[in-house]
């Protein structure tokens, strides 16, 4: 038998697959938007997974340490380490700036890690090339997006490092790329501030008459040393040992060390629900938009193309093709249109998404969930076409 | 247009057809396997090997003066002069300074005329004594003379007992006139001690260097007003540099005096300057977790380097014996525990491992869990998991 709709495509096959072409691009720009919006997402989880934490402990009344800043006393961990049910507990802090790196910067979360090697909180869990900080000042770990390669000199402030790893995925909520670095320099690139500061706030305390008196000759320069020393961070990660529930001992901690703590289902809602929760919004609205348009484009382009062949439907009907083999002929060519639609959708939208600033994740299941909607737009439009052709009147064969 | 002309036309677009379809179904095919959660991991491994690895440890510390002398002042008052400037070099007695206490000629003159009074009460005081000597040695003479014409029957017994009476008195009186004249040169002794001190205080009014040093500070200007012990001129030993630093306790095992250093100046960044470690302070600093120690120049760094400035200090521990060692880059913590994942065909499977020493250049050693020649995954594109599969990266080659 011969099919009406693959001589039909044949006839004006460049035509049809630049069609199907154009359209693939169309899907692979909703692929992508979809992507981003898991890759937002997935950025958020990452943080979470990355970080290595059961809890996290934080200043007492904040959403910290990432969705507000949160302040506590570097030695907190050891009353942390004495609570029933905790592993592990280690300092951290976490700055979002700009890493010097020769002429230019790079928008970066600088993370203050305790010296002690992999598989300690906070440490990034994997490399892509060199290692872990092995000692403890001035080495470096960077994620590949920051830019840096391994041996390259960085600065933080005051402070030069060496890169001596790097590592993928590691994120912070906004996508900026991580650099781990030890916490005592973590901790003076964020208290400590710059020397013009330091110099105007020695200068300030020295005319303070109550501060700089003149029968206590050592006071002044003790004053000024304790103004230039901080033992603060940004929060306490705890990892559990096993058998333990977190929110129990989230509880514990809560109760009498008197300080805020995330379990990791609630730092998951911290950051996708409240972080992440208007950005996600809107591009899950341009995504929305986007499906609709292109399920719009697909409708028109199946209902012109069967239209421009009305001439020959009508040719059909009148040498007494049946409806059926009609509607058929139509409904192959939407669905085929649909499918290199989707073909191409998705190539594109696989290829260009290693280009994009930040991170796009296409997972499988969207792309399955992506194909049944082209499928179910592909017919429906196709029935819009259908119907019009049906009503095609044989006489316009001759008549035109 | 014949049948055969026909079947060639379409075959030729057929063929063009399925030459575009093909190529583009095959790249779909690509794009979905290699990409995603599909597509195998593409890692780079390590073989575990048994080697001996030497340990060093990092610290932070700032260039000392072994000894500063602070030299100042013992009495309150003001700077007359100030002889010396910092950077001078001065020898041991030289004078750097003078304090004047402003009102301690006129005590010293009060002090003289003291001086001279109680002498003048001396001489008084024997002049007295003298005269009732006198008076003593007269009226014993008469009372022996009564006593005498008392037995010639030639005088009254009133008279002899008036005569004894009188002798007693003079007597007394002698006695009277050697105690005050005692008295009187005990006050003049009194005087003149206190004169002496009084000139001592003005010979410790100069400030003598108590050894040869350069002056580090001077802190006063002739004319400002000091407190007792208040100091005026600092002086270092320069050849007493030693560096005091800081290593974080997590990482200071194996510390101990004896051992090489390397101190780069931050002055003089990728030069460092060879020293050794002096001794380990038996006080910790019990806030920032440090163990702190002292370290030697071998030699001096010449120009000699600021007191104060900062200092990477790396010391070099004894190599360990030959144990099984990996990158540390291996090194993950999954499920809590410890381990690495070893390579098993196109798969990855995770042996839990119980770590030793690392050193600088990122070996960790293995003391349990592995055999030598196993190989273990050191780095990966993304996180493993049990699942993962995995495609093998030439280690020379960047998984980037």
């Amino acid at each position: 038998m011969i099919s009406l709709a693959g001589r039909d495509i044949l006839h004006g096959w460049g035509r049809f697959l630049l069609t199907g072409v154009g359209l693939g691009l169309l899907i692979g720009v909703t692929l992508s938007m979809a992507g981003i919006y898991r890759g937002m997402v997935d950025d958020a989880n990452a943080l979470i997974d990355n970080s290595g934490a059961d809890l996290w402990v934080v200043q007492q009344g904040t959403l910290g340490p990432y969705a507000e800043p949160s302040t506590l006393y570097d030695d907190s961990y050891r009353s942390i380490l004495g609570m029933a049910g905790v592993v592990r507990a280690a300092n951290v802090t976490y700055l979002t700036m700009q890493v010097r790196h020769g002429s230019s910067d790079v928008r970066a979360m600088v993370v203050g890690v305790v010296p002690g090697g992999a598989g300690e909180p906070g440490h990034p869990t994997f490399l892509v090339a060199g290692r872990h900080l092995s000692g403890s000042h001035y080495e470096a770990v960077a994620d590949v997006k920051a830019g840096f390669t391994l041996g390259d000199t960085i600065t933080i402030r005051r402070h030069r490092f060496t890169i001596v790893g790097l590592t993928r995925r590691m994120v912070s909520s906004g996508g900026d790329p991580m650099i781990f670095i030890p916490l005592k320099e973590a901790q003076e690139a964020q208290f400590l501030k710059d020397n013009d500061m330091l110099l105007q706030q020695r200068r300030r305390t020295a005319q303070n008459p109550s501060l700089n008196r003149p029968n206590v000759p050592g006071l002044l320069d003790a004053i000024i040393a304790s103004q230039t020393v901080n033992h603060n961070v940004n929060a306490v990660l705890v990892q559990l040992k096993p058998g333990y529930a977190p929110d129990a001992v989230a509880a514990e901690i809560q109760r009498w060390q008197r300080l805020q703590v995330y379990t990791r289902q609630e730092m998951r809602t911290i950051l996708v629900d409240k972080l992440i929760a208007t950005s996600a919004k809107q591009i899950g609205m341009f995504l929305v938009i986007l499906a609709i348009v292109s399920a719009a484009i697909i409708a028109f382009i199946i209902y012109t193309m069967t239209m421009a062949k009305i001439r020959e439907i009508a040719v059909l009907k009148l040498i007494g093709t049946r409806n059926r083999v009609i509607a058929s002929m139509i409904l192959q060519q939407a669905i085929g249109l649909g499918a290199i639609g989707f073909v191409v959708g998705k190539i594109v939208a696989t290829l260009w998404s290693p280009f994009f600033p930040r991170y796009v994740l296409l997972e499988p299941g969207d792309a399955i969930r992506g194909f049944i909607i082209v499928m179910v737009i592909s017919l429906l439009a196709s029935t819009l076409a259908i119907a019009a052709a049906l009503k095609i009147d044989p006489a316009e064969a001759i008549g035109g | 247009m014949n049948i055969k002309t026909f079947v060639k036309t379409i075959n030729k677009k057929v063929l063009g057809l399925l030459a575009v379809l093909i190529p583009l179904l095959l790249l779909f095919f690509y794009v979905a396997l290699r990409s995603g959660p599909l597509a195998p991991v593409p890692v780079t491994v390590a073989t575990v090997e048994r080697k001996a690895i030497s340990p060093s440890l990092s610290g932070i510390g700032t260039v000392e003066a072994r000894y500063t002398y602070r030299i100042g002042s013992v009495a309150a008052g003001r700077v007359k002069r100030i002889t010396v400037d910092v950077g001078d070099m001065v020898k041991a007695g030289d004078v750097v300074g003078e304090i004047d206490l402003v009102d301690l000629e006129e005590h010293l003159a009060a002090q003289r005329s003291a001086i001279k009074r109680s002498e003048a009460a001396v001489l008084s005081a024997e002049a007295q004594l003298r005269d009732a000597k006198a008076k003593q040695v007269f009226s014993a003479s008469q009372e022996k003379r009564y006593a005498l014409l008392l037995q010639a029957r030639s005088a009254s017994a009133e008279v002899v007992e008036a005569k004894h009476q009188e002798a007693e008195m003079a007597s007394a009186s002698a006695a009277a006139a050697h105690a005050g004249r005692n008295a009187a040169q005990q006050s003049l002794i009194a005087a003149q001690a206190e004169y002496r001190g009084m000139m001592k205080q003005r010979d410790n009014l100069r400030l003598i260097a108590p050894v040869d040093g350069l002056v580090a500070s001077r802190d006063a200007e002739a004319g400002t007003t000091v407190l007792a012990g208040q100091a005026i001129i600092e002086l270092i030993d320069p050849a007493s540099l030693w560096v005091a630093v800081r290593f974080d306790q997590l990482q200071s095992a194996g510390l101990r005096a004896g051992l090489a250093a390397h101190v780069t100046l931050r002055s003089q960044a990728g030069r460092a300057v060879a020293g050794s470690v002096l001794r380990i302070e038996p006080l910790a600093d019990r806030i920032t977790e440090e163990t702190l120690a002292k370290v030697l120049f071998t030699l001096l760094p010449a120009p000699l380097p600021p007191v104060g400035e900062l200092c990477e200090v790396t010391v070099q521990l004894p190599p360990l014996p030959a144990a099984l060692v990996v990158p540390n880059a291996s090194i993950h913590r999954v499920d809590g525990r410890l381990g690495v994942w070893v390579v098993d065909g196109s798969g990855v499977r995770f042996v839990p491992v119980r770590a030793g020493a690392t050193d600088r250049a990122g070996n960790i050693q293995i003391l349990d869990g592995l055999q030598a020649g196993e190989r273990v995954v050191m780095h990966s594109k993304s996180l493993l998991h049990a699942r993962s599969r995995i495609t093998l990266v030439n280690p020379n080659k960047s998984l980037l």
